[in-house]
């Protein structure tokens, strides 16, 4: 059993949410995995932190959904999110959308990721390739 | 008086040295009150002013809400969720 909406220190594996998040009435699904990149502002980036208030960071990313689906005809989302050290190339993030159709798919997906960067109680810590650390804030 | 405790996340966190705190208040006390008295306490922390979301019991408030004995609170720093 697949949580839609969760907050964890493991792996982000996308096979079991889409599995999860499709059913017989979807033609579409779209998966967004949000991915660590070596290098943020032309500067390199050794790895990341995430922190999470997931207690309610849980919630907002079902409200999120809600949003969402208020907006367009889709069906099932799942958000998952991951916290802890993840090194470049690790998903920090998956969003998965289904929908009948693909043009809510995918304008579903791009809202709940925007969404995640404006309210989502949710922090990344950049450490730089030079030893230095800082909150993107 | 009440008692609320005070969750600090990222850079509050840093700035603060815990992640928690309790404290005893008057009643009546906003939360944007409460984020004057942690603004005095801990000046750094007056860059914030303006970029945060306040939450209470892990639902977004405002400035204006009224607190009452035994609330969760969190002043949430700019967050960055995502890549």
């Amino acid at each position: 059993m697949v949580e839609p909406f969760v907050i964890t220190t493991e792996p982000l594996d996308p096979a079991p949410l889409v599995a999860a998040v499709q059913t017989p009435d979807d033609g579409a699904v779209v998966t967004f995995s949000g991915v660590v990149r070596n290098h943020f502002g032309g500067r390199p980036t050794a790895f990341l932190v995430y922190e999470a208030y997931t207690e309610m960071a849980v919630p907002v990313l079902r409200q999120i959904a809600d949003e969402a689906r208020a907006r367009w005809p889709i069906g099932r989302v799942g958000v998952h999110h991951r916290i802890g050290r993840l090194e470049i190339g690790e998903t920090a993030v998956l969003v998965v959308v289904a929908a009948p159709h693909r043009d809510a798919a995918f304008a579903a997906a791009a809202y709940i990721m925007d969404r995640i960067k404006e309210i989502a109680p949710i922090w990344k810590q950049e450490y730089w390739a030079d030893g230095t650390a800082e909150w993107r804030e | 008086m009440i008692t609320v405790t005070v969750r600090f996340f990222a850079g509050h966190r840093d700035i603060v040295g815990r992640a928690s705190a309790q404290y005893t208040l008057a009643v009546g006390t906003t939360l944007g009150q409460l984020w004057e008295q942690l603004v005095a306490e801990y000046p750094r922390l007056a860059g914030y002013t303006g970029r945060l979301l306040f939450a209470v019991n892990q639902q977004f408030g405002q400035p204006t809400t009224v607190l009452a004995d035994g609330d969760e609170v969190a002043f949430i720093p700019p967050v960055s969720g995502g890549c």
